[in-house]
């Protein structure tokens, strides 16, 4: 208790609530941070309950982390929640050095607290950037999506798809002429095909607007479809269809002509993951923390060129450091608990 | 007109170089603590499947280790543990009041919309 520098921490009972000494012992600032950081965390609460409210009535299989999230940047490697437990670790780090930067104000080393403003910053912007990949990746979705089996059921698909040379026009259509070859954009435009439902049985895509192309594709590598949902007594939920099987079916579901038998990511329509309510929360909830972090590094950003400036120096306290520090850990609290709600239980 | 009768509660945190040292160490092993804690709950995360029959338990370890790290953060980092007890009071005694209630009605509420739709 008396490491802060004050060793009565308690006002005198009596006389607290009698006016000139404020009974918390802190400054108007400060408790106004923590007022709106009550509020704010009643915010966050009252979302993360809404999620719980509707994974808890939802009578199917809810999807969790390690299912969802399994990719990392610049690599094709399969390694389920590394990449969110960085971005954990990248927040927590930059809370560190906040926390460290405050200690430094309260020795008056200016030189100290812009050095860890300064890594905080950093650090701040590592997550944002982070975030964006990890969205972009979900809205994206995988090469393979999620298919629906004839029976109804819905199942993950783990394999490779195939690489695509090249789309021949056979048939002219609006935007296309006879003899045509597309080489660029080829695997975006061959999922929108597949998601649409525009593949036939000899593997050739149409487009929007009529015109017909030949594919040359080399053969999905289908190892697995791990059934999420049942449509009938056939497939249970967490079944695995592996092999030749699993191929059949998936090449059954690209090539029924139906729409969306195919999905691929995750937008405000449909879900590749689980179910729909599970891609609005992900979206509001993890957009709201980002843009709390957002508000955070500007906060840290502005605070930064004051200590630069010189200002909380004169003014004989870095306060303001402090009461910005408090809303960054509060950032980091809030992503201690979406972590767990949203990755990991 | 300077006022005399201000109290300069700012300043009240101001703490020497070795009082500094200490504190550090603190922030040091919180650190380590909460990386650590992370560490053991993606590996968890990770290899655990949800069919498993002992996924509840692994649920309430997660909610457990949250709680830990999250009291960590705010008695530490934010310093609420070093601030006066009507403070830390009237931050968290409303704050667990309103919430605790809400997850229980919630709960509660989804469960039995829960069971209307697996019965109706």
């Amino acid at each position: 208790m008396a490491q802060h520098g004050n060793s009565e921490t308690e006002v005198e009972e009596a006389s607290a609530w009698g006016g000139k000494v404020s009974p918390f012992k802190v400054s108007y600032g400060k408790l106004m941070m923590w007022f709106f950081l009550v509020s704010d965390a009643l915010t966050f609460g009252g979302l993360l309950v809404a999620y719980g409210f509707t994974r808890h009535a939802f009578t199917g299989n809810w999807p969790i982390g390690e299912e969802v999230f399994r990719k990392i940047p610049f690599t094709e490697a399969d390694l389920p929640l590394l990449y969110v437990a960085l971005m954990t670790f990248i927040l927590i780090i930059s809370s560190v050095t906040m926390v460290l930067a405050v200690e430094a104000g309260h020795r008056m080393d200016r030189k100290g607290v812009t050095k860890w403003m300064f890594a905080t910053i950093i650090g701040g912007f590592f997550f944002l950037g982070s975030q964006a990949w990890e969205w972009s990746h979900f809205i994206h979705g995988s090469e393979l999506g999620r298919v629906q089996l004839e029976d109804g059921s819905l199942a993950y698909v783990r394999g490779e798809a195939g690489k695509i040379q090249k789309f021949e026009i056979t048939k002219a259509g609006a935007h296309h002429k006879l003899g045509d070859v597309i080489t660029e954009g080829l695997a975006h435009k061959y999922e929108h095909a597949v998601a649409a439902g525009r593949v036939s049985k000899d593997g050739s895509i149409t487009f929007h607007d009529g015109a017909v192309a030949k594919v040359t594709k080399e053969a999905d590598k289908i190892e697995s479809l791990l059934i999420r949902q049942s449509g009938s007594k056939n497939h249970k939920v967490g079944e695995k269809i592996e092999g030749a099987e699993a191929g059949r079916y998936y090449e059954e579901a690209v090539t029924s002509g139906k729409s969306n038998r195919v999905v691929f990511g995750a937008n405000l329509q449909q879900n590749e993951y689980g179910p729909q309510q599970y891609a609005q929360f992900f979206f509001f909830i993890t957009g709201f923390h980002g843009f709390h972090v957002f508000t955070g590094v500007l906060v840290n950003i502005i605070v930064f060129f004051g200590v630069i400036r010189g200002l909380y120096h004169k003014r004989g306290h870095y306060e303001m450091v402090e009461k910005a520090g408090l809303y960054w850990h509060f950032v980091d609290l809030v992503w201690v608990f979406v972590f767990t709600f949203f990755y990991l239980v | 007109m300077e006022r005399d009768d201000i109290i300069e509660y700012s300043l009240y945190n101001h703490h020497d170089e070795n009082a500094g040292k200490a504190i550090r160490k603190k922030i040091y092993f919180v650190t380590l603590l909460l990386t650590a804690i992370t560490v053991i709950e993606v590996i968890i995360g990770a290899f655990v499947k949800q069919s498993f029959h002992y996924w509840e338990l692994v649920q309430w370890g997660f909610i457990i280790m949250t709680l830990v790290k999250a009291s960590y953060i705010v008695l530490i980092f934010m310093h609420l543990g070093d601030e006066n007890k009507s403070l830390k009071k009237m931050i968290l005694v409303p704050y667990f009041v309103f919430i605790i209630y809400l997850i229980f009605i919630c709960i509660v509420e989804a469960l039995a919309v829960h069971s209307t739709w697996l019965n109706y």
